[in-house]
Order: structure tokens, then sequence, then C-alpha cells
């Protein structure tokens, strides 16, 4: 049964080029329903990009996207009146109130006033904004900005929410209030598009990821099993390694990266070799931890700087 | 572009001019406060000042006062800066620092029916501050009726041609100072050059023509023919003019504003 409903969004080939800077490379990508996608990717990889191609605001320069089974080129409009947008940069309404920002956004759907008072009302409470209402949004913080604008694209009960950044600026607290909100929405079966910096972020929130770079897709799939294929399952840290330690890791051909005056060792499961190296080559400049996202990501996007 | 294809515009540009009013509201006194003290201000130093000076002018094969010469001038002039000014800063603020189309456009409408709407709403600024105005040149006896009651739906037409150009330039102007140049070259020199504060007959025959493409000529002399009560054909014409204009502006405007935020 589940099967013969079409995926939420269906990417294939998916290009767009500005100029002759391609900024989305051929990526192709499904959202099931229900399910929550994270695109990570370092600045400017292309996330935003590919973000807006999805909700109809930026056109492909090729490839084919089907949102809910429907054209984004011809159906864009019936499309757009089913998902929820939450921008990377903050675009409330600075000329209206908390309240009146839930509810004259609600015009744009064609919601009549009425019912969109009363449901601009539920969404303040659910964010904890309620007091606030009357307040106008510069006085706002940044948490609860960001908390109103994910209350904002709610108003027109979205099947899919596409989340830009949803939580970067934020301190840890608000971070987590937002984390606790997004996680009771996929609970409640609402499919999610989210971007993200944060790896504890992706791996906590979402059900499958899209690592991204340049434009292209490097890998896609579930968090656990991302960490596991990337970067092992424990993750020695050695600070200021012997070179006695370096020959070793090279010559047992152990997954690992050298930076300078650090050493990283990816283990795989009962490998037994963190024992070997904690007897032989280990003092108090070892750290052993579980491995996570952000090894995969650094493995696979480098450690450069980007622009 | 298939995004921009079909049916992609509907009423639900009256969403953008629905939001423009509610922000308008909360400060609607500050808003009506120019229209009431510019005309006051004008016929009091044209008038009194400037108008002993002149004495009676003679349009149209009438002798009137200069102050009932200018009055329809300002009203026009009136109309042009409201809508002009909307749709250049004003509008400019909410696409550029506010973002306020961004997030529209991640709503079921699209740019097409937000920057109708927007021309939508500089035009019901020229409406709304025209009937203010009108008010207080009608106490001082300066508009004929019921011909003046044609002044507020020719402020709506006159609106929606101010703001069509207007829209143009927020749409190709890199920063928010670079309006000073529209302003300069075109605002300024119609302002004093369109039969505003003098008729145009005194002018050589070169600068009459040059005259004649200006809107805001064309909005003047109908203005000015409803003010006095006197119905002309030639009023038709201008009328012609303004609609034909507003007809090649709006899509250039929504063309500009195209080229400029989807991409
Ligand atoms: N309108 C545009 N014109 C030209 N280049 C653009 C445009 N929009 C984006 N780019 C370029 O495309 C690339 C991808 O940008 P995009 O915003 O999609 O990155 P991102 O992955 O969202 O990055 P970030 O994490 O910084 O938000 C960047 O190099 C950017 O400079
Ligand atoms: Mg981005």
């Amino acid at each position: 049964m589940k099967d013969r409903q079409p995926p939420v969004i269906e990417a294939r080939h998916l290009r767009k080029v500005f100029g002759d800077f391609t900024a989305v490379d051929d990526i192709s990508f499904r959202l099931h329903r229900g399910e929550c996608l994270g695109l990570l990717g370092p600045n400017g990889a292309g996330k935003t990009s590919t973000i807006r191609m999805v909700y109809g605001f930026s056109p492909m320069s090729a490839g084919s996207l089907r949102v809910f089974g429907l054209d984004v080129t011809t159906r864009w409009r019936s499309i757009k009146a089913r998902i929820g947008v939450c921008h990377q940069e903050n675009n409330l309404d600075p000329d209206l109130s908390v309240l009146e920002n839930l509810v004259v956004f609600a015009g744009y759907f064609s919601i009549p006033r009425k019912v969109a008072k009363e449901r601009a009302e539920k969404l303040l409470r659910f964010m904890s904004l309620d007091q606030r209402q009357d307040e106008k949004v510069t006085n706002l913080s940044g948490g609860m900005m960001r908390r109103l604008v994910l209350a904002r694209a709610l108003i027109n009960e979205p099947e899919l929410l596409i989340l830009d950044e949803p939580t970067t600026g934020l301190d840890p607290q608000s971070r987590h209030q937002v984390w606790e909100k997004l996680d009771q929405l996929r609970a409640e079966g609402l499919s999610i598009l989210l971007t993200t910096h944060y790896m504890e972020e992706a791996s906590s929130l979402c059900d499958r990821l899209v690592i991204i770079d340049h434009g292209k897709i490097l890998v896609q799939g579930k968090p656990k099993e991302l960490i596991r294929q990337h970067a092992g399952r424990d993750v020695i840290e050695v600070f200021n390694p012997t070179n006695k330690l370096l020959r070793f890791v090279e010559s047992s051909r152990l997954m690992h990266d050298n930076l300078p005056r650090r050493l990283i060792i990816y283990g795989q499961e009962n490998d037994g070799i963190f024992e070997r190296l904690g007897e032989h080559y280990c003092a108090e400049n070892c750290i052993r931890r579980m491995a996570t996202l952000e090894d995969v990501f650094l493995r696979l996007t480098g450690r450069d700087l980007r622009e | 572009m298939n995004l921009l294809a079909g049916r992609d515009v509907t009423w639900r540009f009256m969403r953008v001019w629905q939001r423009n009013f509610i922000v308008y509201r909360r400060i609607w006194k500050i808003n009506f406060l120019p229209p009431i003290l510019e005309p006051l201000f004008y016929l009091l130093a044209f008038g009194l000042g400037f108008g002993s000076l002149v004495g009676k002018i003679v349009y149209q094969g009438r002798e009137i006062q200069y102050v009932a010469f200018i009055a329809p001038a300002l009203l026009s002039v009136n109309m042009m800066y409201n809508a002009f000014f909307e749709n250049t800063y004003a509008s400019f603020v909410r696409m550029y620092y506010q973002k306020t189309f961004d997030a529209i456009m991640a709503t079921p409408l699209s740019l097409r029916e937000v920057i109708l709407g927007e021309i939508a709403w500089g035009a019901t600024k020229s409406l709304m501050a025209t009937a203010v105005m009108l008010g207080v040149v009608s106490a001082f006896g300066l508009v004929a009726y019921p011909h003046g009651l044609l002044i507020l739906p020719l402020s709506f037409l006159a609106g929606v041609a101010f703001g069509a150009v207007g829209m143009v330039f927020t749409g190709i102007t890199p920063t928010i100072d670079m309006f000073n140049l529209p302003v300069f070259l075109f605002i300024t020199p119609m302002f004093l050059f369109s039969g505003t504060f003098f008729p145009l007959n005194d002018l050589p025959t070169w600068a009459q023509k040059v005259a004649a493409a200006f809107p805001l000529t064309h909005l003047v002399t109908v203005t000015r023919g409803l003010c006095l009560g006197i119905m002309s054909r030639d009023y038709l014409y201008g009328i012609f003019y303004l609609i034909v204009f507003s007809l090649l502006w709006i899509p250039l405007a929504l063309k500009a504003m195209e080229r400029r935020l989807i991409r």
C-alpha cells in the first residue's frame, strides 16, 4: 500500500546553473512520506539552491522534480499551498506584530480570517510565544524569531516542511527547544526536508541524510550506516603522535587521518586494534570515543575552509 | 520559463495589497498629514505671496486666479509622488531589506501577483492622498463639482501609471540611493515643466513638444479641466494616454522584477 503513494519529493538529475557556475550538478534524491531527510554540505555546497528549486522559487536548469507526485514547473501553485518553508535568512515582516505575522501570512494561502486567527493562536502556544503575540517582531530574541518563523511555516498545515538551517545562530537552549518542537512534528507524521551545519541535529532528527559538496551528492543513507561505513565504530585521537605509532598505523592499513599534531584512527567492530594501540603506543595523549557524523562529514568533504 | 507560464496572475494579488493596507492603517495619522499640510503651504505661498505678483492668468480663454491654476497641479503632483515613492523607496525596502517578497513567494502567490499587488497599493495611496487633498482644496472653493469627483478615479489611474514606472526602477536599481537618479532626471523636470506652475503655451514650440510626452502634463490638463468644470474631448485623449502608458510600463515592471528576483 505504502509504495503506491508517490514520494513526497522525487528529484531526478537536478541541475542549477548561474551563468557559467554550476551550483547544483545532477542531484537525485527522494523523500518519502513521514520521513525527515537531511541535506548536509559545507558553505556553498548547493543546499539552498536545491531547496529553492523544490519549493518552486527558482527554476531548474535541467532535470525533473515532482512534489506530492506533481510536476513543479506546472503545478507550483498547488504544491506551494501544501508546503511550509523556513528560509535561511530571517524574513519575518517587521512592519507587523507577532500575531499579525501569522494571520497576514495565512491570508496568502487564502485561509479565512477566523480560522487563521485560531490557528495562529494555537501555533503561538505551541511555540511558547503566546505571551508575545502583540509585540513587534524586532523585539524578539533570535530564538523566538526562529520559533515564529517555524510557526509561520505551519500556518497552512503543510504536509511537507522545508527548513533551511533552522537553528543556525541560536544558543544551545533555543536550539534544543526547536529540536524538541521538530521532533514533535515529526512524530505527528510531517515530512521534513532540512539543511543544517549541526551534525548532532542531523543525526538526531533525520531518518536519512544526503551529503553534498560542489553541487554533487557524495553519499546518502541512514546516519548510523554512514557513520559505520565512513568512520567505523570507534575513534582514537592521538595528539602529537610518535613516529613509531605513525609507522604502525600505516603498515597495518588502518583507516586514519594524519593531521598536523593530531592523528585520528578509525576502528572497525571487534578488530581489537584499539587494545593493541592502548598497550603499546598510547599514554595520556590518546582519547577514545565513538565515531560521529562529524567524522564522516569531515572525511568526505575535507578539512579545507570554503570561501 | 515554465515557472512563470500559465495561470500566474489571479485575484490573489489583492493579498499583497491587504498586507500593505494593514501596515498603513497602523500609522494612518502620519500618512494623512502630508496631503493636508502640503496644499495649505503651497496655496499660502503661491496664493498670497507669489499670486499677488502674477495676479490673474488666462487659461483656455478664461481669466482665473493663480491659485486656481496651480491647485490642480498640486493634486496631480501629489498623485505622482504618492505612487512613485511608494513603488520605489517603500517597495525596495520590502523587497531588499525586509525580504517580504521572498517570504510571500513561498506561498501560492506568483511574483507577478506580488508586483501587481504593490502597484495596486501605490495607486491606492495616490487615491487616498488625493481624497484628503481634494477636501482641503475644495474648502478654498477651488474645485467645481460634480466634475471634481472624477478626480478620484483619475488619481487611481495616475497612481498605476507612475507606480509602474517606479516599479521598473525598483527592478533595476542596484542600491536604494540610486533612486536619486530617476527622481532628478524624471520626477523633478516633470514637476516643473508639465504645465504645473505656468501655462505651456508660454514655452517655445520644441519645449511644448517635449512636455507633451510627459504623463504628468496630461494628468495636469485633465485634473485642471475637472477642477475648473470645463468638459472637453481633449481630456479623453489625456486619459487614453495614461491608460496606454500604464499598459506599457506594467509589463516592463514585471519583466524587470522577474529578472531581478527569479534566479
Ligand atoms: N543567485 C545566484 N547567483 C550566482 N551564484 C549563486 C546564486 N545563488 C547561489 N549562488 C552560488 O551557488 C553556490 C551554492 O549556493 P547555496 O546558497 O546553494 O549554498 P548552500 O549550500 O546553501 O551554502 P550555505 O551553507 O552557505 O547556506 C554558491 O557558490 C553560491 O555563491
Ligand atoms: Mg544555504
